[in-house]
């Protein structure tokens, strides 16, 4: 078994764009569950939307990287108006059903072949990266980071991912530890009791709505830069459920538990499959063949998750103390 | 003492000579039972009024509709001379209308301060784009948390400050949430049911903060089933049953009233108490 090469494709994942879009997406979740109590299931129509408001930009109107990316982030605080402003006046519960459906719904619409002039229809849109690369400094060539190897444009897409992440986490905890955090806690816990202090609960749900959102688009747009590719089908359901798996393994009340989480889940999920494969190879496992092993790792994370559930409810930066709390 | 308060002679709706709420026909249908039928009443500013019933007469109904947390089927109310006839609740409480609630509402997986904190009004640091600057609103925030440490200290709740309000026992509770309505430095503060589940030893200090509350200046309207602590505390008692004001007046000369004694005291236990008292108003004033 390639040891060397598994521990490599494990180190790489820690630190790749992909990581750092589903951490930003889940930074974003954060904001609306972890630190107000929104139940938002669609976060893949809001990185969906920074990613196709982006790459159509681009490619239909001619934009430069930053318009487009303005344009991404536009269209996510669009949506969350779109969303939030029937729904945030109900009870928690509405926002989550709509978000599902509208984040299908917009699937869907991407997908379709009726607006494929502007979406690409179901084969997804390429060639919107070259604006941003221009302005990449770095050399051409291959790097090497530690033992991953990798393009100038690699390079650079993790360098920007990992600023914002840092960029983000900065403002988040500023959020979150001054007054504006202290009421959407408040809202958390229980909305009445806010109202009944001289807050407008619907104007600060609104306002954590379009900030997850926002920070949701921009790790749309790192996740299609660098495969310079973006398709319909990563904006699925699936990649809401992956965002939650994420926040909830880091701790969701807390502005780093998403990054830990993230790089902890990708980096496992690579391992397991490396050294599955490595023994299936190997004749440990003659019940399992190659392909297989892609589907069971996903059975051993769903195990790892529900341990983690039920020993470790708060995840892995979350305050034991709050879960016992609401236990009670 | 009566006469100071009201205009005429103490009856149910009577006038008040400077009164802060003014409600007006205010009513509330839930399916066929009409929960809440003001025809007229008037709060009396800087005293302490009781707001008491038997269970169901509609107090709670009353509070929720008075603070925006309902919508009447018809009516108007003013507050200090202002129309809240729809005004979100959050919009009343800002004018200085500020209520606590029967089943306590604390934010459990907040500490005791930061419960207290969230109180205070006109905070600088709860605009977005300001929240972000710490130097705009740390100046603030210290004068709040002076603010809090003073009240918690009334409360007997200082030693709790750091504590999750998960954490403290029901009549604690009961404690923080009227302390964190105090917060916001209210004109009229509402509490419903102020003493439910409160430790008897803590009954009086909680009675004293009531009363201080009145040399400050701020006017108290509270619904209570505690028949001591109305005799105790309150200047004027408003009696509602099955949604209507039946009586209204000083304590002494309420308590004495034959349909309030038929409503706490159960000279007619097996009847519906709202309906005798009704009656007897009807059929002996």
């Amino acid at each position: 078994m390639d040891f060397i090469g598994i521990l490599g494709l494990t180190i790489g994942e820690l630190f790749s764009p992909f990581t750092i879009a589903y951490v930003l997406c889940a930074m974003g979740l954060a904001m609306h569950f972890g630190f107000t109590g929104l139940l938002n299931f669609g976060q893949a129509a809001f990185a969906g939307l920074g990613a196709y408001g982006f790459s159509i930009s681009v490619l239909s109107f001619g934009l430069d990287w930053w318009a487009a990316a303005l344009v991404g982030i536009l269209s996510a605080v669009a949506f969350a108006f779109v969303l939030g402003i029937p729904t945030l006046r109900l009870r928690s519960d509405y926002l989550a059903i709509v978000t599902i459906a509208a984040a299908q719904a917009l699937y869907f619409a991407l997908s379709a072949s009726d607006f494929a002039d502007l979406t690409g229809g179901s084969s997804g849109l390429h060639g919107f990266a070259e604006s941003f690369y221009a302005m990449n400094p770095i050399p051409e060539g291959r790097y090497t980071f530690i033992v991953t190897e990798m393009s100038e444009r690699g390079v650079f897409i993790s360098i920007i991912g990992w600023v914002l992440v840092i960029l983000v986490s900065i403002f988040l905890t500023a959020l979150t530890k001054s007054p504006w955090g202290r009421v959407l806690k408040g809202i958390r816990e229980d909305e009445d009791a806010v109202r009944s202090l001289g807050k407008s609960v619907f104007a600060y749900k609104m306002q954590s709505l379009i900030i997850g959102g926002v920070i949701a688009a921009v790790g749309g747009m790192i996740f299609i830069l660098a495969p310079e590719y973006n398709s319909p089908g990563t904006w699925v359901t699936n990649f809401t459920f992956m965002i939650w798996t994420v926040l909830l393994l880091g701790g969701a009340a807390t502005v780093l538990g998403p990054v830990v989480g993230g790089m902890s889940f990708f980096a496992l999920l690579m391992l397991t499959e490396g050294v599955m494969t490595g023994l299936v190879d190997l004749g440990v496992l003659p019940f399992l063949n190659i392909s297989q092993v892609a589907q069971i790792r996903y059975l051993l994370v769903g195990l790892a998750l529900m341990l983690l559930v039920i020993y470790k409810p708060q995840g892995f930066l979350g305050n034991k103390k709050e879960t016992l709390i609401n236990a009670r | 003492m009566p006469a100071e308060i009201s205009k005429g002679p103490a009856a149910p709706g009577c006038e008040k000579v400077d009164p802060i709420v003014v409600v007006d026909k205010v009513t509330r249908q839930f399916g066929g039972l009409k929960a809440v039928d003001v025809e007229h009443v008037e709060i009396p500013r800087g005293m302490i009024t009781a707001l008491i019933g038997p269970n169901g007469a509609g107090k709670t109904t009353f509070f929720n509709l008075l603070t925006g947390f309902d919508k009447p089927d018809t009516g108007s109310w003013t507050f200090e001379g202002k129309d809240l006839a729809g005004l979100p609740s959050h919009k009343v409480a800002r004018l200085g209308m500020v209520r606590t609630f029967q089943l306590t509402k604390s934010l459990n997986i907040m500490t005791v301060m930061e419960n207290m904190r969230l109180g205070a009004q006109h905070q600088r640091g709860e605009g977005f784009w300001a929240s972000v600057f710490k130097p705009l609103w740390k100046s603030q925030e210290i004068a709040i948390t002076d603010q809090a440490a003073e009240l918690l200290v009334r409360f007997k709740l200082d030693a709790k400050r750091d504590d999750y309000a998960g954490e403290l026992s029901g009549g604690q509770r009961k404690l923080l949430e009227m302390a964190r309505a105090l917060m916001a430095k209210p004109k009229l503060v509402m509490l419903d049911e102020p003493m439910a589940g409160v430790n008897p030893a803590l009954t009086q200090s909680l009675l004293e903060h009531i009363k201080d509350l009145k040399k400050d200046g701020t006017t108290v309207l509270f619904v209570e089933h505690d028949m001591h602590m109305v005799r105790n505390i309150s200047d004027w008692v408003i009696v509602m049953a099955e949604g209507k004001i039946v009586a209204e007046g000083p304590p002494n000369k309420v308590m004495k009233d034959q349909a309030v004694i038929d409503a706490y005291l159960g000279a007619h236990a097996d009847t519906d108490l709202g309906t005798v008292a009704i009656k007897t108003i009807k059929a002996g004033k």
